[in-house]
C-alpha cells in the first residue's frame, strides 16, 4: 500500500508514505519466549504477520536417536514443554509402552492421571495469568503464580523436582506418591476452585478485559480444523475434541468430566474471550478428574512393570496425547536396537501458531498480544 | 585532599551569607518559592513509590520490599541510589540533544504546573488569576517532552509510544478541560486560590456536592457536578498514563513505550515526573471540586497548617485510588480510549455544561 502523496521533498522526491515493518521480539515481553513476530504495520493496524521461530531449537529429536536407551529421553521430553512437563513424559512413555506392548499396573495409571491433571491446571494458570498481564492487567498473573506454587510443592515433595520431573517412565513412575500426598492434593481442590471464582470476578468478566478480547483474532472451526489446531485453540472455536475422550489413553474412561468448548457468549464463535474460558473452565473439569482419581487409587506397586531392557521389536508408532496445549504426538520408530531409531515429536503448540498470521491481519497491534497470548504458545516445544 | 577540606569549610560561611542575602531579595523569595515544590515532589515521589509497592504488592499477595529498614521504608532511597549510580546510555544512533533535552521537558511541564497549585491559605508559588488555564496550558510541554523521547530514541516502538502519548493526551485535555469549565462557571474564578475560598465552610460547600449555594440549587447542581468531577477523574487518569489508560508505555505492547531507550537518572526522571503530574492532576481535582486546602468540618481543624494537611491528604487519596486503579484493570485498546473520551465523556460533560448554565441562571 505505497502512496504517493501530492507533496515534494526538498530533494525534488514525492513524499511517499508506506508501512512500517517492525520485529516483535525476539526479546519483546509479550511474545511469551524467543517467538519473532514480523510485523508489517499500516499505522497501528497489522497487515501482515510472519512468526520467525528457531531462537530456542536444541535438536530433540536428533538427540533422541543418539541416547544409550529409550529412557533416557524422558527428560528431554520434560524439556520439550516445560509448563507441562508430566504431559510430555506421559506422551513419551506411553509410546514406548505401546511400542514394547506392555501394560502398566492400575496404580501408575491413577497416579499419572492425577500428575497430568494437576500439571494441566498448573499450565493453564499461566497461561490465563500471562494473558492478563498481556492485557495490561498485572494482579491476576500474581494470584495464578500463587496457586501454582502449591500445585509445584505437590510435585516436590513427590519427585523432588519443581519444573523438570523425569517422574513418568516408560512402564511405571520414578518414585510413589509420599504419605500424605492424597490429604494434601484434597487440600488443593478445596482451597483452589473459589479462587477460579475469585479469578473470574477480578479478571474474565472485567469489562475492558472482554472488550480487549471478544470479536478479536476469530478463528472459525472450519479453518482451526484446516490449520489442524487442537487444545483449547480448537475447542474455543466450538469444536468438541479432547483425546482424554476421544481416543482414550490411561484411566480418563473412568471419570466424569466434560469437555468444555466455546461458546461465543462474549462475541463471535472462536475469539480470544472464548479460547481464553475455555482454559478457565478445563482447570475446573480437571479439578473434578482429580477429585475423582484421588478417591479411587488403588494400591500397588508403582515399579512392577518397569521392563528391565527396552528392547522393542522393530517397527513404528504414533501416539497422541491431549497435553494442555492441544495434540502432542509421538511418532517413534524402532529399529530392535536400544535406542529409537527416530522419534517425531508432533507438538500443539508449533501446529497452533502457524494459524497466526491467518487470524490475526487487519487486527490492531494490541489485538496482536492478545492473539498471540491466546494461543498459548511455549517455545521450548514449538522449538524443541 | 586537605585543601579540599579546607576550601570547603572556608566556603560554608560564605555560602551561608550568599543565601542570607538572597533571602532578603524579592529574587530569594521566589527561589524559595519555587524549591519548596520541589522539595515537596521529592519527599512525595519517595512516599509514592513506596506506597505504589506495598499497595500493590498486598493487592497480589506478596509483600514487596522487607528488608531495606523496618518493612523497607529505605527501599525506594536504594532504588534512586542505584538509579544514580547506573550507566546513562544514549544509543549511538540517537539524536543526543533531543534525547538528552527530553526527560527534563516532561518533568518541567509538570512542574510548572505546581506553581498554581494551592497547597494552603497561605502558600501559593504564584497566586494567578487565570491559574486553571496556566495549568491546562503548561502541562501540554509533557506532550512536546514525550514526542520528543519517542522521536529522539530512533526506535520504532518508542516512536509507537510517544504517537500514541501525544494522541491520547491531546484527546483527553479536552474532557479535563471541559470539566475544569463546570467549575469555573460555578465559582466565577480562575483563580484557584478563589475557587478553594468560595468553597470554604466544610465538606457542605463542595463543589462536587454543589458548593455553597441556595439549597435548592445545590440539589439540583448535585447530580451534574459529582458527573464532571467524576469524569475529572477518569481523564486525568489518562493524562498521566495510568491504567487503564497507560498505552503510551504499555509494555506487553511497546515493550516500555516512549521510555524503552532510557536508563539510569534520565528514566528515574520520567519516572518522577510521571508521579509528580499524578499529584498534580489529583492536586488540581482536590481543590476545584473537594475544597483544596479546606476542612471537612468546617472551622475545626482549619488553618495554614492544617490546610497543607488536608490537601496533601486529598491529593493522597487520589493517588491512591490511581495505584489501586492501576493494579485492579486490564488497559484499553487506542480505539476504544478515544472512544471513551469522544463519545463518551463529551456527550456528558456538554449536558453537565448546559445543565449547569442553566441551573445557574435562574
Amino acid at each position: 500500500m505505497i502512496d504517493t502523496l501530492p507533496i515534494k521533498t526538498s530533494t525534488g522526491r514525492p513524499l511517499r508514505k508506506e508501512e512500517m515493518v517492525i520485529n516483535m521480539g525476539p526479546q519483546h515481553p509479550s511474545t511469551h519466549g524467543v517467538l519473532r513476530l514480523e510485523v508489517v504495520l499500516d499505522g497501528e493496524i497489522v497487515v501482515d504477520v510472519i512468526p520467525h521461530m528457531g531462537y530456542l531449537h536444541r535438536c530433540f529429536e536428533k538427540h533422541s536417536e543418539h541416547m544409550t536407551n529409550y529412557q533416557q529421553v524422558i527428560p528431554y521430553a520434560d524439556r520439550m514443554d516445560y509448563l507441562a512437563s508430566m504431559n510430555n513424559d506421559w506422551g513419551y512413555a506411553l509410546a514406548v509402552e505401546r511400542l514394547l506392548k506392555i501394560e502398566v499396573p492400575p496404580r501408575v495409571e491413577y497416579i499419572r492421571v492425577i500428575m497430568a491433571e494437576l500439571q494441566r491446571i498448573a499450565s493453564h494458570l499461566i497461561a490465563v495469568g500471562t494473558y492478563g498481564i498481556d492485557m495490561g492487567a498485572f494482579t491476576p498473573f500474581l494470584w495464578c503464580f500463587r496457586d501454582r506454587e502449591r500445585i509445584l510443592d505437590l510435585f516436590e515433595m513427590t519427585c523432588g523436582a519443581r519444573l523438570l520431573y523425569n517422574y513418568i517412565w516408560v512402564g511405571g513412575l520414578s518414585h510413589d506418591i509420599p504419605p500424605g500426598f492424597v490429604d494434601k492434593a484434597k487440600a488443593f481442590c478445596k482451597y483452589f476452585l473459589p479462587n477460579i471464582k475469585e479469578l473470574n470476578d477480578l479478571l474474565t468478566y472485567n469489562t475492558i478485559f472482554v472488550k480487549r478480547t471478544a470479536d478479536i483474532g476469530v478463528l472459525p472451526a472450519d479453518v482451526a480444523i484446516n490449520y489442524a489446531c487442537s487444545g483449547p485453540m480448537l475447542r474455543g472455536s466450538g469444536v468438541s475434541f479432547d483425546l482424554r475422550r476421544d481416543d482414550p489413553y490411561g484411566v480418563y474412561d473412568k471419570f466424569e468430566w466434560n469437555v468444555e468448548v466455546g461458546k461465543g457468549e462474549m462475541g463471535t464463535l472462536g475469539d480470544c474471550w472464548d479460547r481464553y474460558i475455555v482454559r478457565v473452565r478445563e482447570m475446573e473439569q480437571s479439578v473434578k478428574i482429580i477429585e475423582q482419581a484421588l478417591a479411587a487409587i488403588p494400591e500397588g506397586d508403582v515399579q512392577s512393570a518397569l521392563p528391565k531392557r527396552i528392547r522393542p521389536d522393530a517397527g513404528e508408532i504414533y501416539v497422541r496425547t491431549e497435553t494442555p496445549r492441544g495434540e502432542l504426538g509421538f511418532y517413534v520408530i524402532s529399529d530392535g536396537s536400544a535406542t529409537p531409531y527416530r522419534v517425531k515429536a508432533r507438538a500443539p503448540a508449533f501446529v497452533n501458531l502457524s494459524v497466526m498470521s491467518e487470524i490475526s491481519r487487519g487486527c490492531m497491534i494490541a489485538d496482536l498480544v492478545a492473539i498471540v497470548g491466546s494461543v498459548d504458545i511455549v517455545l521450548g516445544e514449538v522449538d524443541r | 585532599m586537605e585543601d579540599i577540606i579546607k576550601n570547603a569549610l572556608e566556603a560554608i560561611p560564605v555560602l551561608g551569607h550568599s543565601l542570607a542575602n538572597l533571602l532578603g531579595t524579592p529574587p530569594g523569595v521566589y527561589v524559595v518559592m519555587a524549591a519548596l515544590p520541589l522539595v515537596f515532589i521529592l519527599l512525595y515521589a519517595l512516599v509514592t513509590l513506596y506506597m505504589e509497592m506495598k499497595v500493590s504488592a498486598h493487592i497480589q499477595d506478596r509483600l514487596a520490599y522487607m528488608y531495606t529498614g523496618w518493612h523497607g521504608v529505605l527501599q525506594p532511597v536504594a532504588d534512586i541510589l542505584k538509579l544514580i549510580q547506573k550507566e546513562d546510555t544514549i544509543p549511538a544512533a540517537a539524536d543526543k540533544p533531543l534525547f538528552i533535552l527530553a526527560p527534563y521537558l516532561v518533568f518541567i511541564g509538570t512542574y510548572a504546573g505546581f506553581a498554581a497549585i494551592p497547597f494552603s491559605s497561605m502558600y501559593v508559588g504564584s497566586d494567578l488569576n487565570i491559574g486553571v488555564l496556566y495549568i491546562i496550558a503548561v502541562s501540554s510541554i509533557v506532550v512536546v517532552g514525550i514526542l520528543m523521547s519517542g522521536w529522539a530514541s530512533n526506535n520504532k516502538w518508542s516512536l509507537f509510544g510517544a504517537m500514541r502519548s501525544a494522541a491520547q493526551l491531546v484527546s483527553y485535555e479536552i474532557p479535563s478541560a471541559l470539566a475544569i469549565l463546570v467549575a469555573v462557571m460555578i465559582t466565577g474564578s480562575m483563580n484557584l486560590q478563589e475557587i478553594n475560598h468560595f468553597q470554604d465552610g466544610g465538606i457542605q460547600n463542595w463543589l462536587a456536592f454543589g458548593g455553597p449555594l441556595p439549597i435548592a440549587k445545590k440539589l439540583l447542581l448535585m447530580p451534574f457536578t459529582l458527573t464532571t468531577f467524576f469524569i475529572l477523574f477518569v481523564a486525568s487518569l489518562a493524562e498521566v498514563n495510568r491504567t487503564p489508560f497507560d498505552l503510551p508505555e504499555a509494555e506487553s505492547e511497546l515493550v516500555q513505550g516512549f521510555n524503552t531507550e532510557y536508563s539510569g537518572m534520565k528514566f528515574a526522571i520520567f519516572y518522577m515526573a510521571e508521579y509528580a503530574n499524578m499529584f498534580l492532576v489529583s492536586g488540581v481535582a482536590a481543590t476545584l471540586f473537594l475544597g483544596g486546602w479546606g476542612s471537612p468540618f468546617g472551622s475545626f481543624m482549619s488553618g495554614p497548617v492544617w490546610g497543607v494537611f488536608w490537601f496533601v491528604l486529598k491529593g493522597m487519596f487520589f493517588v491512591f485510588l490511581q495505584v489501586w486503579l492501576r493494579w485492579t484493570l486490564p488497559r484499553l485498546r487506542v480505539d476504544q480510549l478515544m472512544y471513551v473520551s469522544w463519545k463518551v465523556m463529551m456527550p456528558f460533560l456538554f449536558v453537565c455544561i448546559l445543565a449547569v448554565g442553566m441551573i445557574l441562571s435562574f
